[in-house]
């Protein structure tokens, strides 16, 4: 098999990965037949987390700081041991993120950045590309004490979390504004012609309802950015940012499979470094990078010469001309051991706030079978993957509502979705555990056991139709999804503005019924500002977020 | 200046300037800003009157199928509703996320068995849609009428964004609403309720689960919940009303979820005249009709009457 054939598998399997990855994502929704005789709970028909489950990042950061290894994170250890004896396969093969700013980086630039000596000298090894290691040892020293950091520029969790949030939502958005406006010119083709792509994409990529997500600026806007700095740098991302970059750098330190250059041979052309994606200077007469390189084989299959050469156990001679590679990454002990301390001061530091210990959001309500604030910070990695596949839309990531340190974990506008009773596909999806599975019953209670609650309904008098107006309206109570209702109501007499006595009922909560699943929330007429809101108190994952006391019988 | 040079000079500026001013005067609008078209104008889909008929038929049997086919046969049977080459719609109550046996929405056998029979009868498409109040996707699969509509043949339409559409109602609160447009657009509509308990209303049965038909923020309705059900009954009117009376939801209503709010009746009741089905159903709740607002205001708006016995009624064992 020749270089180029190689290389060629490379691009495959890059493409193949990439598609696998998106259709996940795609297929992160609920969008399923089934019949209620033979299935009484709704199941995704595939394992659409999976490729997050591959991702060794997570799975270090959640066996850091919850100190287990959750269900199919153990899959990880098929990208890792590879790493080990081979270097960043991963990087230049598998990662979809990677695959993206892979083709970023590479179509033809009119910019002078991109060609000639400027490239060349972009694409040896600089010093910023040292940031990766730093982030994922801060990450790694905040998982030390508990805090999931990583999620935040992980870049499976990244990927996923950006195409389920901002991309397709984007797209939504757009195509039907691009159908509205065909429609709106009463121009018969472009009716059709519209009407078309839109049909095209609904079966392709869109889900059955436009989602629309909270904050979702920011994550769009570092999507765009990462995308875009290709452009100015080769894999900007992937060279200097990436921490799975770096831990699979890390990991490589002990691999036998090289790169071997060849001084005699070499004619001096650069053609190895104008192709390179790792910046890891690949050319003779430079000190090749083990840890920054992503395997994709261009230098070799791009060498005129037959200088360079990838085999197991390479063996160079090291001379001042042209050094032997190294496999140890670009870092100082000092940087290392003060990035790491930066990590491990961050969490104390986020918690010393009032935010988690004192004054946590009342409107923080986490998705149902979420882990108590401590356990659900150890193992969330912000993918996403549960606001997507929320069939109303519930489920959204935060801004500030957990503080910075929850920055994009999930949580639920009521106002936006309800939680749906029946439900429990945002406990399917979850890779790492942050939520757990639900059976039926464990979420909507029976005779022995307790319902899942994430919150208790309050009413706004102020604004309520029949406490403020004298007006009859009740749908919180028609929405109400317990039997009995944990809406109950009083019948009053009210006087209205002429005098006149008006009979209404008056919507009470009892907070030992009430589940918080935000219906009565979602249904309130009151359109701007809910007359009826969950607040997260009586959440069953806390002992210490409850109002009532209770009675042991 | 040339007189060649000054036109070339100047041509590009005036014709763009001409090009500005037709777009201007084309695109000039002085009439204040217009509705959407609507999508229909009336939506009445009754058959003739039958002096020979009942107008209320009821029929028990613990077999649903057989109590619909009873209960429809007395009424004339589904040849004198459905006709060759018609457009049929079927509204069932698909409002909720719940499984059959919690009784929040129609059996989902009446619904295959009135497809079964409307395409028999030579419908040229059967359509079942609902706008439901859960998840539409969620509602129609545990409701078991998804699967119920489509092995029997009919067309089942989840409610989509797109399909919306204004008309006018001439209604006292609802001069005009968005409708989900399978609904107008038909020859004849068969409404399905299921009988339950709602605790503004008292009950939701025949013309409350009109609302079903509704898009737009129909949650504001309830202030004027009488009122607004008369207002959709007096546009919409039913070819057929067929309440499903074998499950009967006494209370928790309108969702239920336990199924000790379920009382078993094994009835079905087929009328052509929505206030007179409505009438006769709420008595499963035991209700007396006199007593409930929007069946005593419908009667008195003349959209049909109250009092079924007197109408023309007739029980099948």
């Amino acid at each position: 098999m020749t270089i180029r054939t190689v290389r060629n598998l490379r691009r495959g399997s890059q493409i193949v990965f990439f598609s696998i990855f998106l259709w996940l994502v795609l297929k992160t929704t609920f969008d399923v037949d089934f019949s209620p005789a033979e299935v009484s709970e709704i199941q995704l028909p595939y394992p659409v987390s999976i490729a997050l489950e591959f991702d060794p990042l997570a799975a270090l950061m959640t066996l850091l700081a919850s100190g287990t290894l959750y269900k199919g994170l153990l899959w990880s250890l098929v990208i890792l041991v590879p790493t080990i004896f081979l270097g960043r396969f991963f990087c230049g093969w598998v990662c979809p993120l990677g695959t993206l700013n892979h083709w970023m980086s590479g179509f033809k630039s009119e910019r002078k950045a991109r060609k000639g000596k400027r490239l060349l000298d972009s694409n040896r090894y600089k010093p910023y590309q040292q940031i990766k290691y730093y982030i994922f040892f801060f990450v790694t020293g905040a998982a030390l004490l508990g805090s999931l950091q990583a999620g935040l520029l992980d870049p499976l969790p990244l990927l996923a979390r950006s195409i389920g949030t901002a991309v397709l939502p984007t797209i939504h958005t757009g195509v039907l504004a691009m159908t509205t406006a065909a429609r709106n010119t009463g121009f018969g083709p472009l009716e059709v012609a519209a009407g078309g792509i839109y049909d095209a994409l609904d079966v392709a990529m869109l889900p059955y309802r436009q989602a629309h997500f909270h904050g979702v600026l920011l994550i769009g806007t570092l999507f765009a950015a990462i995308l875009i700095l290709n452009r100015v740098f080769t894999r900007f991302w992937c060279r200097g940012i990436c921490p799975l970059g770096a831990m699979l750098g890390i990991f490589s330190r002990f691999a036998i499979f090289g790169l071997q250059k060849d001084q005699e041979a070499c004619g001096g052309c650069n053609k190895c470094l104008l192709n390179c994606q790792g910046g890891d200077n690949p050319i003779v007469g430079s000190k090749w990078r083990q840890s920054e390189c992503h395997l994709c084989l261009n230098c070799q299959a791009s060498c005129p010469d037959g200088a360079l050469d990838f085999r197991f156990f390479p063996q160079q001679e090291d001379t001042r001309e042209n050094p032997a590679g190294t496999s140890k990454p670009d870092v100082t002990r000092r940087k290392v051991l003060g990035s790491l301390a930066a990590g491990v001061a961050a969490v104390p530091l986020f918690r010393s706030g009032d935010t988690f210990a004192v004054k946590r959001s009342p409107f923080l309500i986490r998705p149902p079978g979420s882990l108590a604030e401590e356990g659900f910070l150890e193992r969330c990695i912000r993918c996403g993957q549960c606001m997507r596949v929320c069939p109303n839309n519930a489920l959204h990531p935060t801004l500030l509502e957990s503080g910075f340190e929850g920055l994009w974990t999930p949580y639920m506008i009521p106002k936006i979705g309800y939680c749906e009773p029946s439900c429990t596909l945002c406990g399917q999806v979850c890779p790492t555990g942050a939520l757990q599975e639900l059976a039926l019953v464990e979420k909507v209670g029976d005779d022995d056991t307790p319902p899942m609650r994430v919150g208790t309904a309050f009413f706004d008098r102020g604004r309520c139709l029949p406490w403020a107006m004298a007006t009859p309206c009740i749908v919180c109570e028609e929405w109400c999804p317990v039997s009995p209702k944990a809406i109950f109501l009083e019948e009053e007499t009210a006087i209205d503005i002429e005098g006149n006595e008006v009979l209404v009922q008056r919507p009470r909560v009892d907070p030992a019924l009430c589940t918080g699943c935000g219906a009565c929330e979602y249904a309130c007429p009151v359109f701007d500002r809910k007359a009826v809101y969950v607040t997260s108190v009586g959440e069953s994952r806390s002992e210490v977020n409850q109002i009532l006391l209770e009675r042991v019988t | 200046m040339e007189r060649r040079e000054f036109l070339k000079k100047t041509g590009p500026a005036v014709a763009l300037s001409a090009v500005a001013g037709t777009t201007g005067f084309v695109f000039h609008n002085r009439e204040p800003v217009k509705h959407r078209n609507l999508l229909a104008k009336s939506a009445s889909f009754e058959v003739s009157t039958d002096p020979t008929l009942p107008v209320l038929t009821s029929a028990t049997n613990p077999d649903p199928v057989a109590a619909l086919n009873a209960a429809l046969d007395g009424i004339g049977g589904i040849g004198r509703f459905v006709h060759q080459g018609e457009r049929v719609v079927v509204k069932p109550n698909v409002g909720w996320d719940r499984t059959p046996a919690q009784g929040a929405n129609t059996n989902p056998a009446l619904v295959s068995e009135m497809v079964r029979l409307c395409l028999g009868a030579g419908a040229d498409q059967v359509t079942v849609s609902d706008v439901s109040c859960n998840d539409p996707r969620r509602s129609f699969l545990r409701s078991g009428i998804r699967e119920a509509g489509e092995t029997a043949g009919a067309r089942v339409m989840l409610p989509a964004e797109e399909d919306f559409g204004e008309v006018e109602m001439g209604g006292v609160v609802l001069p005009r609403w968005e409708v989900l447009r399978h609904f107008v657009e038909t020859d004849r509509f068969i409404n399905m309720p299921v009988i339950k308990h709602h605790n503004l209303t008292l009950c939701t049965v025949g013309m409350k689960n009109l609302y079903g038909i509704l898009g737009g923020r129909r949650n504001r309705l309830h202030q004027e919940i009488d009122q607004s059900i008369v207002d959709l009954a007096a546009f919409v009117r039913p070819t057929l009303t067929v309440v499903d009376g074998t499950r009967v939801l006494f209370r928790s209503g309108p969702q239920g979820g336990s199924l000790d709010d379920v009382t078993i009746e094994n009835t079905v009741l087929c009328s052509t005249d929505q206030v007179a089905a409505d009438a006769r159903a709420v008595e499963f709740l035991g209700l007396s009709p006199d007593r409930v607002g929007h069946i005593v205001l419908a009667d008195r708006s003349g959209v049909g009457t109250l009092d079924y016995q007197a109408a023309g009624y007739m029980e099948i064992a």
